[in-house]
């Protein structure tokens, strides 16, 4: 901001602009970023206070008291480490749990990624009859909240035997999500059309335009619909929730809600299941957070 | 010839688009359209699994209107929540992205901190909440009596503020929303802002005149899905009423707990399959009526059409 505005604004001051109120303007700056800045470290705490307690209490030994009269924000006392290990194989089967989520979250990134590219690749670039029709029908299955549809799936998945496995909950990825196909639809729209019709002279049909040029320029839409599916399928109760009933096949989210809800478990070991459950989900944002912030600017959500 | 040979490049390009389509096409006709049919069918039915099913034409609705206690506390219930969520996440969500596009040292900390809720599961921040908003040792109503406050609320425990708890568990994300509004922010061309420095606007003026109309097309996107998501409000509020059971007094009973409540813990997806058609229709009143008014205060820079 200050690159763009700084020589203007400066040169005005320079020349018309009496110290003192250069001194006031100064000073006003100064107040001004402060109170930014309480502002965002007071909000910031908000955030990891509540983290903190609860990093606190998964290293608490099963005697100490995890509520104590003053709550504390980071562990001094304790360190016990081993709550981890216990609550991935020895008391609670969190690692089993880890395994399940990835083999559904694996199964949905693939569905989406197939699905959803070879799709939007349809709407963004090809032209056929029933293209706007069928667009609308997109849109409109992305505003219809799909629970409203989950009884007569689950009665369908129940009739050819699929309750109880991960199918109903990774096979429909595979015909595609509305909202990622649109995400794809928007961000192919914006490369060239030139290049389309340069590989045509050059023979490449439609496939071939689609799997060697497309695809690979959408990279960071993709990495956007992956982030996005990785995160709603490890974190969705609901689908598990309805679907499975044998506790060994349980997700994380469901076996975690499971522990607050139904078992009576000490506190101290479900704030470390709740660790783990969380630990991928914050590490995959990390690594991805530049792309996936600068990725949702790109695809904009405009119109 | 030349019109000839367009048309069978044209023919050839439509039966690629189609087999292109057809993931979609074949899930659209097997988990929406079959579905859709089958749930206003089933909404016409007692269907239970032990029982033969049985057609009732529109009786479930007519008890759902008119007997069922509980449908009324959820449609109540999900009010509540969406009037003080919407509005307060709607305002905070904007107010914070104002404060993490502004460029000073070290926000990219700050927005990568306030960002992380959102990545977190519901059912891990609710399990977090729970313990936090314990009311007799948990850690917000120490704070609270620390402050002075001898008689905190009791939070998820107490029928009037177990829906403000439940806002308070969102208003711990609001920095998902806030992203959103920050790709809106960044997408308004500086320009405008040195036309309006130029013009001698003060920095609320800049906002009120330029900020505001600007974004206001991100802001119908939130208060679109925000609506929404008030009735699939579920994970969160799940944890929070211990598996579902909708509260004390039913004060948690949300319109999808309801609804799950009757179908997979009830068995009777006749009458969920009801409660699931009201679900669309309301939806689609609530995209109507703020699609419909619209219009009035949402400003488009440019036609996206054109530029995309």
């Amino acid at each position: 901001m200050t690159t763009v505005q700084a020589p203007g604004e400066a040169e005005v001051t320079r020349e018309t602009v009496a110290p003192r109120r250069v001194l006031r303007y100064r000073i006003r700056r100064i107040s001004y970023k402060t109170l930014m800045y309480v502002l965002l470290i007071g909000l910031c705490s908000f955030i990891l206070l509540p983290v903190g307690w609860m990093l606190t209490a998964a290293l608490k030994p099963d005697l100490a008291p995890v509520f104590t009269p003053t709550p504390e924000w980071f562990p001094t006392e304790h360190w016990q480490w081993d709550n981890f290990p216990e609550v991935l194989t020895r008391r609670l089967p969190f690692l089993r749990y880890t395994i399940n989520t990835m083999i559904i979250v694996i199964g949905n990134i693939l569905g989406v990624l197939i699905s959803c590219s070879v799709v939007g690749f349809a709407f963004a670039r090809l032209r056929f009859r029933g293209s706007k029709v069928l667009f609308y029908i997109l849109i409109v299955t992305m505003l219809i909240p799909w629970q409203a549809l989950m009884v007569p799936q689950f009665l369908f998945f129940v009739k050819i035997g699929w309750y109880g496995t991960y199918l109903p909950l990774i096979i429909p990825s595979f015909t595609g999500s509305a909202f990622f196909i649109f995400l794809i639809r928007q961000y192919m729209r914006t490369i060239p059309k030139d290049l389309d019709d340069a590989a045509r002279v050059d023979g490449l049909n439609t496939w071939q335009i689609f799997w060697r040029i497309i695809l690979p320029l959408s990279t960071p839409v993709l990495t956007v619909c992956a982030v996005f599916t990785f995160l709603a399928s490890w974190n969705n109760l609901l689908g598990p929730l309805i679907y499975l009933d044998d506790q060994k096949k349980f997700t994380v989210a469901l076996g975690l809600a499971n522990l607050v809800s139904i078992a009576d478990t000490p506190w101290n070991l479900t704030m470390a299941a709740n660790l783990v459950t969380i630990i991928p989900t914050v590490l995959v944002y990390f690594f991805v957070q530049k792309k996936l912030i600068g990725g949702i600017a790109s695809v904009g959500l405009k119109g | 010839m030349a019109r000839a040979k367009r048309g069978l490049m044209a023919r050839k390009e439509e039966r690629a688009a189609y087999l292109f389509l057809s993931p979609w096409l074949f899930g659209l006709l097997a988990f929406w359209l079959i579905p859709i049919i089958a749930s206003l069918l089933l909404s016409m039915t007692r269907w239970e699994i032990i029982r033969d099913p049985e057609w009732l034409g529109f009786e479930n609705y007519r008890e759902m209107l008119f007997d069922d206690r509980t449908f009324w506390v959820s449609i109540r219930v999900t009010l509540k929540y969406m009037v003080m969520s919407v509005p307060l996440y709607l305002v905070a969500g904007l107010l914070l992205s104002l404060l993490l596009n502004l460029k000073i040292r070290g926000i990219n900390l700050f927005r990568t901190i306030l960002f992380v809720p959102s990545v977190l599961s519901g059912v891990a921040v609710a399990v977090l909440w729970v313990a936090l908003l314990n009311p007799d040792v948990g850690a917000v109503n120490s704070l609270l009596r620390d402050l002075g406050i001898s008689d905190p609320p009791r939070w998820l425990q107490s029928p009037t503020w177990a829906v403000p708890s439940v806002v308070l568990v969102g208003f711990w994300g609001i920095g998902g929303g806030a992203i959103i509004y920050l790709s809106g922010l960044q997408n308004i061309g500086p320009q405008l802002y040195e036309a309006a420095l130029l013009d001698g606007a003060g920095p609320l003026q800049r906002f009120r005149y330029v900020t505001l109309p600007m974004i206001t097309p991100t802001l119908l996107f939130v208060l679109l899905t925000g609506l929404i998501d008030a009735f699939q409000v579920f994970d969160t509020v799940w944890v929070l009423s211990q598996g579902g059971q909708g509260g004390l007094g039913d004060s948690l009973q949300f319109y999808l707990i309801n609804l799950w409540n009757e179908a997979f813990v009830a068995g009777r997806y006749g009458y969920a399959s009801a409660l699931a058609w009201v679900l669309v229709l309301i939806a689609a009143a609530v995209i109507l009526i703020v699609f419909k008014t619209s219009g009035r205060w949402v400003y488009y820079e440019y036609d996206p059409e054109r530029n995309r």
